[in-house]
């Protein structure tokens, strides 16, 4: 699997709400993961990534995650991003309750 | 009643001015967050995995009914109407928006309360037993000590640059329920010729490398106490290792030099510094211990709790489980479970948080308690109360009679809220609650507890039944340690072997608990008790083998 390039996508927290937002191809924020730019090159990815850090009045902490391309757009691989794109288990709340 | 509050009106309000022109600033862009960052966590705002939280800080655990009140009040303007307490006497609010945040600081001073975490590597708030001044088995009110030492470390010149932060733990009675020997010192009031005096442990800790706190004197009277401390601190801030800050806290100084070495070091120094205390203290201990003087407790007539006690069942069951013994006759301690069946363990709307305040004001000495097992306490009942309390908790979903059995389950926020977790607590918790809700009665005294990583916030360590969720490449994986305890008794648990996928992990703790069953002598011998008669390999066994010998099915 060597060279293999796992696509990605930016996210972080928004600065006002805390919630998890991810960046849509106009540099936008999106809080729905498959409205996310699939990133599947990993130098435009790390550009994504820079352009995202250059705009701390809308997020906190961006990073780039791991996905898969669906259906529906880019989708979680790891629980961690799954729980982050849906929101708490114990609660319906977040998320899955309805994109703010 | 003592005034508790760590800081002064002036102080808070001042320092709620300043965060709000911080947040002003971080949100038009001229604080960065790198900048904004430490302001934030000293104010007790962290984010988390989908929003804000805000930590409120509950000083030994103490609320009254109108602060109780206020905390339900900022959990429905600012939060989604419930709050969270947790393992270490705070509250939580999950769901703040940043630029809320000043105007719920604004609230929490309103009611002498503010979120401003002590942070740093200094000595960190000294907590107590949460019956304190109420337990029946209580020697001495453990909370001037824990007064006493806060105020002394608080301005202390030469402990503001530690090699770690330091956390002391005072028991006022033989049974603890401080977990002194969890903390790098553990103080239990003992009492030897008539005299009141302390035990002093050292070196405990949980979290990446748990450790058991060690005797390191056997009595040391109340003249000498805070020279004892000071030594102690005072021979770790020496000796401690600042190159490396896993290898920092006391715990692993005591586990690296021995306890003996440290002993005599402190002993040695104790001698130098008893001659720099001139009595000031002893001054101020006695005022300290003035302040908390209990209640004046009234001779009740218990003629209605025995009535109720024995017409009806559900107000027995919840009077067996959830009552402790008062120190005064005709009085109770009264537990407030916050672990009904299936629910998040901790968790108060702000329906049942007004409820337990009206309570408290009612019936209680306008005292409420929170409990390191994320429960609510009514320190101060008449007995003859209890059959009124009983059916108001009835109405708020609060009458669960669970205290101390298997569904009684601590549990951090885990991969539901934590940033920092590698997997999820709170649904492990819940599932293994609603499966165990009809037989928890059969099964009896049962401590099981829930951590979503190494940090060890739900003390899995402790745990008759402790579970540490991690992220085994890229999967929830459970690893299942038997034989911890948090009781005087302090044990560590052992891992039973490799662990578990979450959906594989409630059923595994079934089988421990159906070994269990099977296995004790009667229905008096409790897990823990089955668990050091028996050993590890029936419910390793039970475990691991069963599971292959379907598999081969
Ligand atoms: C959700 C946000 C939380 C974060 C980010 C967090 C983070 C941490 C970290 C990093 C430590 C280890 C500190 C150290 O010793 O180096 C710790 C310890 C601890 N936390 Fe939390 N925690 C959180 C929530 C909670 C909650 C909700 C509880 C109670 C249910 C809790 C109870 C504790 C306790 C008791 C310890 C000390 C364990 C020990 O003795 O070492 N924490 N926490
Ligand atoms: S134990 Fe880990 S997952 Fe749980 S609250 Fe503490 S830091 Fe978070």
């Amino acid at each position: 699997m060597t060279g293999k390039f796992t696509p990605k996508v930016v996210t972080a927290n928004a600065l006002r709400e805390g919630d998890v937002v991810y960046m849509k191809a106009n540099d936008d924020w999106t809080r729905d993961l498959g409205e996310a730019e699939l990133l599947t090159e990993e130098g435009y990815a790390k550009l994504r990534l820079l352009m995202a850090e250059g705009q701390p009045e809308y997020v906190v902490g961006p990073y780039l995650a791991d996905v898969a391309d669906g259906e529906n757009g880019p989708r979680p691989i790891h629980f961690r991003e799954a729980f982050r794109s849906a929101g708490p288990s114990n609660y319906f709340h977040g998320k899955q309750a309805g994109l703010n | 009643m003592y005034n508790y509050n760590d800081f002064d009106a002036k102080f808070v309000a001042e320092r709620n001015r300043q965060f709000r022109r911080q947040v002003e600033r971080r949100i038009s862009g001229n604080l960065s967050e790198e900048e904004f960052k430490p302001l934030r966590l000293m104010n007790g705002l962290y984010l988390q995995l989908h929003a804000y939280m805000l930590r409120v800080a509950i000083p030994y655990g103490t609320l009254n009914s109108r602060q109780m009140r206020q905390l339900a009040n900022i959990a429905e303007r600012w939060d989604k109407g419930y709050g969270h307490f947790t393992t270490r006497q705070n509250i939580q609010f999950n769901w703040p928006k940043l630029r809320d945040v000043p105007d719920m600081l604004d609230a929490l001073a309103e009611v002498d309360m503010h979120a401003i975490q002590t942070s740093g590597n200094t000595i960190r708030n000294v907590t107590a037993d949460h019956f304190a001044g109420a337990a029946a088995d209580e020697i001495a009110d453990p909370r001037p000590v824990a007064e006493l030492l806060r105020q002394w470390s608080t301005d202390h010149p030469e402990f503001q640059f530690l090699p770690r932060k330091f956390k002391i733990a005072v028991s006022g009675s033989p049974n603890d329920r401080a977990v002194i020997r969890a903390h790098d010192i553990g103080i239990g009031i003992v009492k030897r010729d008539g005299r009141i005096g302390y035990c002093i442990i050292a070196g405990g800790g949980l979290g990446r490398t748990p450790m058991i706190g060690k005797v390191i004197s056997e009595f040391v009277t109340q003249e000498n106490l805070l020279p004892y401390v000071e030594a102690v601190v005072s021979v770790w801030n020496l000796l401690g290792r600042r190159d490396n800050k896993y290898k920092s806290r006391i715990k692993i100084t005591v586990h690296e030099h021995g306890i003996e070495k440290i002993r005599s070091l402190v002993e040695e120094r104790f001698e130098l510094l008893r001659r720099t205390y001139s009595g000031i203290d002893i001054k101020l201990f006695e005022e300290i211990t003035a302040a908390f003087s209990p209640p004046e407790f009234q001779k009740v007539s218990a003629g209605e709790f025995e009535l109720a006690y024995k017409s009806d069942p559900v107000f027995e069951s919840w009077a067996d489980t959830n009552l402790a013994k008062h120190r005064a006759e005709g009085y109770a301690i009264a537990q407030i479970s916050l672990k009904a069946h299936g629910q998040t363990p901790g968790d108060a709307t702000s329906d049942q948080m007004r409820a337990m305040a009206d309570m408290a004001e009612e019936y209680g000495n306008d005292e409420l308690r929170i409990s390191h097992e994320q429960n609510v306490v009514l320190p101060h009942v008449r007995k003859s109360d209890l059959p009124a309390i009983h059916s108001i908790l009835k109405k708020h979903g609060l009458a669960t009679a669970n205290i101390g059995l298997a569904s009684d389950i601590i549990a951090c926020p885990g991969m539901d809220y934590c940033a920092l977790a590698t997997a999820r607590s709170i649904p492990v918790a819940q599932d293994i609650s609603n499966l165990l809700k009809n037989l928890e009665d059969e099964i009896g005294e049962l401590k099981i507890k829930i951590s979503g990583c190494i940090n060890a916030c739900g003390h899995h360590h402790l745990g008759h039944i402790g579970i540490l969720g991690l992220d085994r490449a890229g999967v929830e994986n459970y690893q299942i340690t038997l034989g911890g305890d948090a009781t005087q008794n302090t044990a560590l648990g052992r891992r039973t072997g490799p662990g578990f996928s979450h959906d594989k992990i409630v059923p595994a703790v079934e089988r421990l608990i159906l070994t269990y069953l099977e296995l004790r002598e009667n229905s008096g011998e409790t897990f823990i008790e089955a668990y050091r008669r028996l050993g590890m390999e029936p419910f390793k066994s039970a475990l691991y083998d069963r599971v292959h010998a379907h598999a081969a099915e």
